[in-house]
Order: C-alpha cells, then sequence, then structure tokens
C-alpha cells in the first residue's frame, strides 16, 4: 500500500556540506497494517514519513502510494488522498471543530452537508458529543480532546493511507494510554495504512505491526515487534530496545497464546480420591474445581489431601487470583508476583476455566522466538 | 504597540468614554450661557465643517494606508521574501520612530502644501505600523499549522485566505487599531500644511490667544479620538472570530 | 545641499535647541518614573484600582498633543504659564504614564509565582520581596516602557514648539510658516535621528539591565503623535 524504494534525501547545509537524512530506504507497508517508523532524534524518520507527501522533496528513490508512483501525481492532489496527523495537533484556532474536521472534504468539494454530518460520527467514534463539540472552536478543547480531533480530522475524507508523525506526544502518559487504545480499537473496524512515526519504544511495541528502526537515516530492522524484540539485527537496536527488552514482550504476548488448555478438573461433590487419581494421572500437584457449569471455584493442592477422605467441597482453597485469557502476560506477571504464585487459573470473560499458566511456561516463552511459540512443552508444565 | 487589554478593561474604557460625551452633551444643552455653550454659539458651524474635513482627512488617509499596507506585508511575509525580513523590519522599526510632525515637514518638501501632502504624511505615518504588524503577524503564525496545512492539500493561496490571514487577524488589527491612533493623533496638525480640520481653530487659538476658539478645535479633537478608539475597540471586540481573538473567551 | 550649509552654520543653534529638547523630555521621563513606577507597583495589590488608572492613562494618550495642549493652556493661563516650558514638561509627563505605568504593572504581577514562593519560604517579607526580587527582575521591562516614552514624547516635544516651548520643533515651525525648506528638513532630520539614536541607546541599556537567563517581554516603541 505504502512502498518505498532506494528512498534518499541529501539535505544542503549552509557551510556548503552535505548531510544524508534518509539513505537507500526500501520498505513496504501492506495494506490495512500499522508501521511505526522508530529511532533517536535526527536518525531520519520523520523526513521518511514526509517524503511520503511530499512536503520534504526526495533527492532519490521512488514511492508509490496505493499503487500508484507518486511521481506522477500532483503533489496538492496526493495530499488530499493522504491523511496527515501532526504532533502540534495543527487544528486551526480560528475554524470551529466541525470546520476543521471538515478541511479536506471541503478542499475536495464535497457536498457540505455531508461532510457535516460525517464530522459528527466521527466525533462519537472518540467518544465526544457532536452536539457539543462540533461548535466549539480549538482552544476551547482539553489537549487530549484535541489530539482526538486531530486524529478523525486526518479521517475525514476517509483516506487509505494515514501518515501520523509522533500524533501522540504532545499528551501525558495517562491520557495517552487511552487515546492509543481507543486508536486501536478503531483501527480493527477501519484497517487503514498507517506510517507512523515514533521514539517512543513502548508506543511502538503497542501500536506496530511492523517496526522499522532508523539510524543516521539508514533503516537498520524493519520487523514485528515481537521479532524486533527476540532478534534485535545489530547492537545498536539492542541497545535503543533496551535492557529490559525481554521483559517488553510480554505485552506483546495474551495469557492465551502460554496457558495449557484442556485441563483436568474436578467438581464440588467428586471424592478426593478421584481428585488425587486425576492429578497422579497427569503429574500435577494441583487441581481446580469448577463450578456446575464449568465456572472456577477453587482449587486442591495434592500435599494438603495425601491422607484425607470425603468431599472436594469440604478441603478446597479459593483461588488467589485469576487472570483472563486474553490478558497480557505483563498482567499476569504482575499478578503471580502479587500473589506470591508461580502458576495462575485462566478464565474467559465469562469466569469459564479456561486453563492455567505458570511462570516457567512464561519464561520459557519468552526464551523462545515467537515462530516456535509452541511453548506447552511438557518441562514447563512441571510447576502445576 | 501590542496592548495586552482585558474585557474588564475594555467595558471600563467605554464606561468612560460614555461618561466624557455625556459631560459634553449636558454642557451643550445645559450651558446656554455657560462657558461651552458659548463657545457653542460662537463657533457651531466652523466645527461642524472642519469636523467633517477633520473625519475626511483620517478616513481617506488610514483608508488608502490599509488598502497599501496590507497588501504590501502580506507580500513581505512570504518566504520569497525571507531573506530581506529582518532588514525590512529594522527599516520599519526605523519608520515608525520618526516624529509624525517630521513626516509632515518632509511631506511639505516633496507635495508643498495643501489636502494631498497633508493626506500623504498622514498616509505615511499609518503605513508603517500597519505594515509592520501584518507582517509581524503573519510570519507568527506558527510553522506547525502551515505545515498541517500543506500536508492536508492546501495551495499556498489556501493557506494564506484560510490559516495565515485569519490567524495574523488579531495582531494585524491591533497594528491598524495603533495606526489609526497614531493617525487621529497627527491630523490636528494637517492644518499647519494646509490639509484643514480642527487643527485649524487649536493653532489659530493658540496665535490669537484666543482661549475660546482653542477650546472650539481641543475639545472635538479629544472627544473625536477617544470615540475613534473606542469605535476600534469594539470592532476589534467583535469583528474577530471568537476562536482566534484573546479578548474572548 | 542648500540645507547642509544651513546646517554648517547653524550649528550653535541646532545644539541649542537640541539640548532644550532633551531636556523637556528628560525632566519629564524622569519626573514620569519617579511618579509612574510607585503607581504600577502599588495597584498590584488592587485590580480594580489597577484598571481605573490604566484607562485613565489610556484616555490620556488617546488625546492628540496639540489638544492636550490646547486643553492646559487655559487651565496654566492661572498661574501666567499657559505657553512654554511647563505645559510640554506636563504634557509629556502625562503621555508617559500609560506606557510606564502598564509596564511596571505587568513585570511585577508576571514575576514567576514560584520565585515570589520560593522568596517567602526564604524568611524575606513582603518589602524585602518586593526591593530584592520583584523590582530587579521588573527593571528590564520597566525599561522598555521608558524607551516608548522616550520615542513617543520626543515626537511630541517638536509639536510643543508651538506653544513656545522651543526645542527642534521650532525649526520645522518655522519652516513651515517661512516657507524655508532648509529649516524644515534641518528640523525633521534632527528631530527623527534624535528619536532613533534615542530609541537604540534606550535598547542597548535595556538589554544591558536584563539578566542574560530571562528575556522581556515589553513591547516595543509606539508611536502616538
Amino acid at each position: 500500500m505504502i512502498k518505498l524504494e532506494k528512498l534518499s534525501k541529501v539535505f544542503e547545509t549552509p557551510g556548503g556540506g552535505s548531510v544524508i537524512a534518509a539513505d537507500q530506504v526500501s520498505m513496504e507497508v501492506p495494506e490495512g497494517e500499522i508501521c511505526v517508523l522508530l529511532g533517536p532524534s535526527g536518525c531520519g524518520k520523520t523526513t521518511t514519513l514526509k517524503m511520503i507527501n511530499g512536503l520534504i522533496q526526495k533527492t532519490s528513490g521512488k514511492i508509490w502510494v496505493a499503487g500508484c508512483d507518486t511521481d506522477e501525481q500532483d503533489p496538492v492532489q496526493l495530499r488530499r488522498s493522504i491523511g496527515y496527523v501532526i504532533q502540534q495537533i495543527g487544528l486551526f484556532p480560528n475554524m470551529t471543530i466541525e470546520d476543521n474536521i471538515c478541511v479536506v472534504p471541503d478542499l475536495l468539494g464535497w457536498d457540505k452537508t455531508k461532510s457535516r454530518r460525517r464530522a459528527g460520527e466521527l466525533l462519537e467514534l472518540v467518544n465526544l458529543d457532536p452536539g457539543i463539540f462540533l461548535k466549539r472552536y480549538p482552544k476551547e478543547l482539553s489537549g487530549g480532546q484535541q489530539q482526538r480531533v486531530g486524529v478523525i480530522r486526518a479521517l475525514a475524507a476517509d483516506p487509505p493511507v494515514l501518515l501520523m508523525d509522533e500524533p501522540f506526544g504532545a499528551i501525558d502518559p495517562i491520557n495517552r494510554a487511552v487515546i492509543q487504545d481507543e486508536f486501536l480499537k478503531m483501527q480493527t473496524e477501519l484497517r487503514k495504512t498507517i506510517a507512523f512515526v515514533s521514539h517512543d519504544i513502548d508506543e511502538a511495541i503497542k501500536m506496530a505491526d511492523k517496526i522499522a528502526i532508523f539510524k543516521d537515516g539508514v533503516l537498520e530492522q524493519y520487523d514485528s515487534p515481537d521479532d524486533l524484540l527476540a532478534r534485535p539485527a545489530n547492537d545498536f537496536i539492542a541497545s535503543f530496545l533496551g535492557q529490559d527488552r525481554t521483559l517488553k514482550r510480554l505485552s506483546l504476548l495474551q495469557v492465551q497464546d502460554v496457558m495449557f488448555g484442556d485441563q483436568v478438573r474436578v467438581m464440588a461433590r467428586d471424592d478426593l480420591e478421584k481428585a488425587r487419581g486425576l492429578m497422579r494421572e497427569v503429574g500435577h500437584k494441583n487441581i481446580v474445581m469448577v463450578g456446575p457449569r464449568g465456572r472456577a471455584r477453587g482449587y486442591l493442592h495434592l500435599n494438603d489431601i495425601l491422607d484425607s477422605t470425603g468431599k472436594v467441597e469440604e478441603h478446597y482453597q479459593g483461588l488467589p487470583a485469576t487472570v483472563n485469557i486474553r490478558d497480557d502476560l505483563r498482567s499476569a506477571v504482575s499478578k503471580m508476583f502479587r500473589h506470591d504464585t508461580t502458576w495462575l487459573v485462566c478464565v474467559d470473560d465469562e469466569g469459564f476455566f479456561k486453563g492455567s499458566i505458570t511462570q516457567r511456561a512464561i519464561s520459557h516463552a519468552l526464551g523462545a522466538t515467537y515462530r516456535d511459540s509452541d511453548v506447552a512443552t511438557g518441562a514447563a508444565a512441571e510447576a502445576l | 504597540m501590542k496592548m495586552q487589554i482585558l474585557p474588564h478593561q475594555e467595558r471600563f474604557r467605554s464606561r468612560i468614554a460614555f461618561g466624557l460625551g455625556a459631560i459634553l452633551g449636558i454642557g451643550l444643552m445645559i450651558g446656554e450661557r455657560g462657558y461651552i455653550g458659548d463657545t457653542w454659539r460662537l463657533y457651531s458651524e466652523d466645527i461642524l465643517f472642519l469636523t467633517v474635513q477633520h473625519i475626511q482627512l483620517v478616513l481617506v488617509s488610514s483608508g488608502l494606508a490599509i488598502l497599501v499596507g496590507v497588501p504590501v506585508g502580506i507580500m513581505l511575509s512570504r518566504p520569497r521574501m525571507q531573506r530581506y525580513s529582518e532588514a525590512v523590519l529594522q527599516v520599519f522599526n526605523i519608520g515608525t520612530t520618526i516624529p509624525t510632525l517630521a513626516l509632515l515637514a518632509l511631506s511639505i518638501t516633496l507635495l508643498g502644501i495643501g489636502f494631498v501632502p497633508a493626506v500623504f504624511g498622514l498616509w505615511a505615518a499609518t503605513l508603517l505600523p500597519i505594515v509592520r504588524n501584518v507582517f509581524q503577524g503573519l510570519r507568527s503564525v506558527p510553522d506547525y499549522l502551515k505545515e498541517a496545512a500543506t500536508g492536508m492539500g492546501m495551495t499556498p493561496l489556501h493557506i494564506l485566505r484560510s490559516v495565515e490571514l485569519p490567524n495574523a487577524l488579531f495582531v494585524i488589527f491591533a497594528g491598524i487599531r495603533t495606526a489609526v491612533a497614531v493617525n487621529v493623533g497627527t491630523v490636528p496638525l494637517a492644518f499647519l500644511i494646509g490639509g484643514g480640520g480642527l487643527g485649524e481653530l487649536i493653532f489659530t487659538g493658540i496665535d490669537l490667544n484666543e482661549m475660546q476658539m482653542l477650546m472650539a478645535g481641543a475639545i472635538p479633537v479629544a472627544l473625536l479620538s477617544i470615540a475613534a478608539d473606542w469605535i476600534l475597540a469594539k470592532a476589534q471586540y467583535w469583528l474577530i472570530p471568537r476562536g482566534v481573538n484573546p479578548l474572548r473567551n | 545641499m542648500e540645507t547642509l550649509v544651513f546646517i554648517g552654520q547653524n550649528l550653535d543653534v541646532i545644539a541649542e535647541r537640541t539640548v532644550q529638547h532633551v531636556s523637556i523630555v528628560g525632566v519629564a521621563i524622569g519626573l514620569a518614573i519617579l511618579t509612574g513606577v510607585p503607581i504600577g507597583i502599588l495597584i498590584t495589590l488592587n485590580a480594580r484600582a489597577a484598571s481605573i488608572v490604566l484607562y485613565v492613562a489610556a484616555i490620556i494618550i488617546t488625546i492628540p498633543s496639540i489638544a492636550l495642549f490646547g486643553l492646559m493652556i487655559p487651565i496654566l493661563s492661572l498661574i501666567g504659564q499657559g505657553v512654554g516650558y511647563l505645559p510640554a514638561v506636563i504634557a509629556v509627563l502625562l503621555y508617559s504614564q500609560l506606557p510606564i505605568i502598564r509596564n511596571t504593572y505587568t513585570a511585577i504581577s508576571n514575576v514567576d509565582p514560584a520565585l515570589r514562593e520560593a522568596a517567602r519560604g526564604l524568611g524575606m517579607t513582603p518589602s524585602q520581596r518586593l526591593r530584592r526580587v520583584e523590582i530587579p527582575l521588573a527593571i528590564p521591562v520597566v525599561m522598555a516602557g521608558v524607551r516608548i516614552a522616550v520615542v513617543m514624547n520626543i515626537g511630541i516635544t517638536a509639536i510643543a514648539a508651538y506653544i513656545g516651548a522651543g526645542g527642534l520643533g521650532v525649526f520645522i515651525a518655522r519652516g513651515i510658516s517661512q516657507s524655508d525648506p532648509r529649516q524644515l528638513i534641518t528640523g525633521a532630520l534632527f528631530v527623527s535621528l534624535l528619536a532613533i539614536v534615542s530609541d537604540y541607546f534606550l535598547m542597548w541599556l535595556q538589554r544591558r539591565l536584563t539578566p542574560a537567563s530571562s528575556s522581556s517581554r515589553a513591547a516595543g516603541p509606539s508611536e502616538l503623535g
């Protein structure tokens, strides 16, 4: 959808020298994906982004957007077909929110009633009440609200491609996380092709389908976030990603990727004998007790019931915590530490027992790489 | 001069202006035999005639200054002129330092005596602050707004019309307000170079040591100036859209 | 050319009138600083008083100078000073109030609250705070106001030649009444030079008085004839 081929930019400096801001950059952003251009300041990521919509003239190379060579398009028309979001938001203070959102539709000569209706719909999409906000001026909005408007303004003419230059950089961390989540939710429906400049590794890992790491104008590595964290191509990338890059992968994996499913279980009315038998059979020291319809209710530990008799309901202990199968591993680990336990019961949204997860399994998953992520090996199941 | 004027002060100013107007009106009506009433009887014809002339001078010279100053300011702010802009700004700073009486004097040496040199001198004194503020106002529009506009596919003309000028409007208007204040303050001097106006009563009154004639000129001049400033303050408040008007929130 | 000859022949007169001009502006601005700065500081204590004072000053500055001279003549005539040096000084004094009061007021009320807090934390009394923190920080901004006032009033003093105050305006007045371009140009030239030189000198002084770390928020010079 966006394709760059040997794209270069050389800036002439006043002293007569020259600086290579982008050096033979080749990459492709597939349709519907978010590609984050990441790197330290001055690495050429912003220059590369701005060459795509012609805000910076390229020195050499080729750019295709939606299958068309941008050299063959009028830059003004090209820009109207690409959504653009900048760090400073850049809402026009002289226009109401409605007029700000409708800038590109108006430039394209769309029907005013149609574009104004769309402005209202877009505001609802980011949880801003159109009745309140359409007629307001930018200065009457908070930073976070302005940023949301900045994003939907870029979506107003429904462009297939979006360029975003540190779009959430100016917001405080709490609001930033909220807006990132909102944006990702929108993206699952809209499926735009997005090039997104960031200098924040955590943001990149959270937002990106693919990350492009730049250094001194050179594209150093272009990979999925997990591959990047698991296999940084060189020392620069490894140190840029940080010492804790392995921990960062925790937020990329969900509990259901790592848990052991189809676990044996007992019911309240079962005999302890049956529980002991099941545990010995699968070689685990714990077994989960479920309710009549399969919700996780509690558990038994083998050592506690070695010599006991009776029913499961007389001996079970409550679960200290459960974890949702769609939570990321980060919150699973956090819960384990908080409750000083090495395993957790995994449930779905309704609380039905789906499996369990262990510390060993998690560390094993992090040690492995994405492609051979078949982590449910026997060794990792030992702790159960 | 960029004045930071708070809205409540704006209201206060209009109250003072109104109060002064009311005092004059009362003086005119009930002071049939008083000082003001007396002066009015003696000079009402002169005052009316010269007031019209006075207002004409203001309107013609400041109107022409706006008509020329705004386009010139826009031209100077274009990227093509960038490398001259510092020098231009220096020249304009020096230009606005030159006393208006000196400008009128230079106008005489160029054009002689009469309405045209008077208008020319006033025009020159009014022009500089307008050009300077248009230029500075347009330059102070943040680059990122222009970048956002370009990135969204606006042409340079579009950007000037829909982004730069609206966002510079407050500063531009402040310049016009300052310039008109300079103009109104200088118009009484136009009499000296044969341009007419209420200055005639003041200067002749001083020369002849004729106090009533002096007052017949000075009071209307003062009131006209205050009224002009009041009108412009109101216009600045109401004409500039809420989004870019720091006086309105 | 004729003008240059005229200038060459009249250097002593030019010098004398320049001194007169500078003396009117200098005395009046000096008095304006002595009155305007304390007023500017005092009105930071009361917002209502501040808006009243600033608006009276703004109204005064709106009145054209020749009208103000005219309005003062009957009043000052009561003490036999209707024309001449005194009304010129009073007019300049009045016109200077707005820029000086306004800049003092703005500077003092804009002192970073954190600094004020720190000064209080160090145990300074309000008057120590004013003397040691607020006034030193305000000086560059006040200077900017003084600069505006000086440039504006060099022009106004030129007009004061018409009420017999002397100064460089006399060349212009006589040039007009005698239709003598030499005097006209001489007057216009020297009064402009005086304004420009003063402006640059005061700008230099303002920079000298500005601590390197803080920048002045003041407006540039203005020009109300």
